[in-house]
């Protein structure tokens, strides 16, 4: 997976909780068999209407957002279904950082498996963001090897992922080459219970 | 003297391949159920890295999210056919077996596991499926993941994880009649709300969850997503052992009384502290109805649909808000008058034997509502043989019910099983999102016998004031 440093970028603020991954993909995407092209679905049932038009009131649609590249949401992001095809599709719809009070535990792993960085900072802190980021085009940094977010106009917050992951997030490595470097233990288990 | 430990603390011990200071474990996995949908990108990648499956007798496949209900002989939908194709092709060139659509085995994997007896306390489970908590109703550590963590299971029997924290969920006093599991998971998640459980694996303990069958169980633990836990577990005992025996894949004879013992040794020890508990009284419980777009927006059926009024802060208002648009309710109605169009009996929540054979006793001389469409789809094949067996199937079929072949259908809508737009259903699958079971379409969660009940009645009513004698 492409590794994840330092990103500056575009904030779309999403200001729900709960965001399940059934809105993130509605399940008649995940019916394809490559982990590409998902980004044009993401969010569907709000980015179009029953007839497949877009729906000019909700506010990805709007100009002042396109190029985003940094989501902020409520708590609970991503709960529901396991379904990888949800970062896929933020991914290829542009996302690499997200950023939320809390995440569902399955979602959160995909995250970092697919080198999106999943941040979490205070309920008060992503309210700030939505604020700004719903009154103007709002740029923030996030800077994964010290662990803040910043803008220019004095926001800083700091956030904490723990070690293993930020270093696969920093790194870009291919986790199952890692896991195969205790190839010998994985067998050494087998045999002591067989 | 030994210190005393909880099940979830038990099994993870029994699994740790490798343990490194600020690194999560490495966790062996005994059981890798696959299913079509969140499985070809992962086999794709074991062929692009030129690797094996590690262990194709300790995976098992099926197909079940994708797979049409009626008509199975001719598939329509394309890409639905090549992604089932896709997952035979990769079961046939990685040696993994295969439950297909037309074998005697198939089913919604987390009813076929424990039918086959797979699914075994103690065991460590994984699929790539949120559901995959269901199994802990065994005393199995069985929990979702990702399809990148399917490729990492199927090249190295092994994953990544980070030790969870421990939450009891206790149970206390009994259920009363007419309620059920469904409705016992259902008023927790309402209480406790849909992310009291993330970061911990629940342990459901105390004396409902006791007396509840094997099937109940796995309704509670099939939920416990719901509540934000990737795995929710119940101690093994005399039930699941009983549930068990004579199972295809388990032991037979001495050999298995000699594994029931160490099953049940792995219950949680007296004693044994958790980093968390919360508790509730089963006695206070009545069927529940879901009103809103989350499992959590849940009341007791002779209560009324909240009001923004009710909200406790903005955020909630918020939600309470769009939850009501979506579900085109005005809020402040009683939800027993709310009228429903669609019934749908089926999901790896509530569709086993069991909970068909309690809906047919609701059903059992009625007719379904002129307004209504009601579908009734058995978790697997082996569940639809056995309740064609025992008439389960005339019951429903005279009562105007539809009655179907094996998979998780109207659950998810990838099939043609979709509830059309605007319109709504009574079913007993898992999630209430929008969306999710067709777009615009409305879900309500519910029992099997409240399922049954708003069939008949063409609104959700009180299966208890149905006048049942099996319920009185």
């Amino acid at each position: 997976m492409e590794p994840i440093r330092k990103h500056n970028g575009l904030v779309y603020p999403l200001n729900r909780a709960n965001v399940d991954t059934d809105q993130i993909i509605p399940k008649q995407f995940l019916k394809r068999i490559s982990r590409q092209g998902f980004g044009q679905y993401v969010f569907y049932n709000w980015r179009f209407d029953s007839k497949d038009k877009l729906r000019e009131d909700f506010s990805l649609n709007q100009p002042k957002y396109e190029g985003t590249s940094i989501l902020v949401a409520g708590e609970n992001f991503g709960c529901g279904s396991s379904r990888e095809h949800a970062p896929w599709a933020l991914q290829d719809y542009g996302f690499r950082v997200i950023i939320a009070p809390s995440y569902a535990d399955i979602f959160y792993n995909n995250c970092t498996k697919n080198g999106i960085l999943p941040v979490k900072l205070t309920e008060a802190e992503v309210q700030t963001l939505i604020t700004n980021a719903e009154a103007d085009q709002y740029y923030l940094t996030v800077d994964l090897e010290t662990k803040k977010v910043f803008d220019n106009q004095g926001f800083e917050a700091t956030f904490d992922l723990d070690n293993y992951k930020r270093e696969m997030l920093l790194n870009g490595w291919d986790e199952i080459a890692v896991t195969l470097t205790h190839a010998d233990k994985i067998s050494q288990f087998e045999e002591a219970r067989n | 003297m030994r210190k005393p430990k909880t099940v979830i603390e038990k099994v993870w011990e029994k699994h740790v391949v490798h343990q490194e200071e600020g690194k999560p474990d490495l966790l062996y996995i005994d059981l890798h159920l696959v299913h079509e949908v969140t499985s070809p990108q992962a086999f794709e990648g074991l062929r692009m890295n030129n690797r094996k499956v590690r262990r194709p007798e300790r995976t098992f496949a099926t197909m079940d999210h994708n797979v049409p209900t009626i008509h199975r002989n001719v598939i329509k939908d394309v890409v639905s056919k090549t992604q089932m194709e896709t997952l035979k092709q990769n079961c046939e060139e990685f040696g993994v077996p295969l439950a297909d659509i037309h074998h005697p085995d198939q089913g919604i994997v987390h009813v076929i596991g424990p039918e086959l007896g797979l699914t075994q306390p103690g065991k460590t489970i994984v699929c790539g499926d949120s559901h995959t908590s269901t199994h802990g109703a065994f005393g199995a550590l069985a929990f979702g993941i990702g399809t990148s963590e399917v490729e990492h299971v199927l090249a190295t029997q092994t994953i990544w994880q980070q030790k969870p924290k421990t939450l009891n969920v206790k149970v206390n006093g009994k259920l009363g009649t007419g309620v059920t599991a469904k409705d016992l998971i259902l008023a927790i998640i309402g209480k406790f709300g849909v992310k009291f459980g993330t970061g911990y694996v629940i342990e459901y303990t105390g004396e409902a969850i006791r007396n509840l069958s094997m099937e109940g169980r796995m309704t509670i633990c099939n939920m416990s997503i719901e509540a934000g836990a990737r795995a929710g577990l119940i101690s093994p005992d005399d039930t699941t052992v009983e549930f068990l025996r004579g199972r295809r894949h388990v032991p037979k004879g001495d050999a298995f009384d000699v594994l029931a013992e160490e099953w049940k040794a792995l219950a949680t020890d007296e004693g044994a502290v958790y980093d968390e508990q919360v508790e509730i009284d089963a006695d206070e419980i009545e069927p529940q109805v879901t009103w809103g777009t989350n499992p959590g927006m849940c009341i007791p059926v002779s209560a009324n649909v909240p009001t923004v009024a009710d909200a406790i802060d903005d955020n909630d208002r918020e939600e309470i808000k769009h939850a009501l648009e979506y579900m085109g309710l005005e809020g402040g109605e009683s939800i027993s008058s709310v009228a429903i169009e669609h019934v749908f009996i089926g999901s790896c929540t509530n569709s086993r034997f069991a909970d068909l054979q309690r809906a047919a006793e609701i059903v059992k001389g009625h007719k379904v509502s002129p307004n209504v469409q009601a579908i009734v789809v058995p978790g697997s094949h082996s569940v639809k043989a056995q309740a064609e067996k025992e008439g389960i199937d005339a019951i429903f079929k005279e009562a105007g019910f539809e009655w179907r072949d094996a998979g998780c259908s109207m659950c998810l809508a990838m099939n043609d099983d979709v509830v059309p737009e605007g319109e709504r259903c009574a079913s007993t699958s898992n999630r209430n999102f929008e969306g999710r079971q067709g777009t615009g379409a409305r879900t309500h969660l519910v029992s099997p016998e409240m399922a049954a009940a708003a069939a008949i009645k063409g609104h959700f009513v009180d299966v208890r004031t149905l006048g049942v004698p099996t319920l009185s």
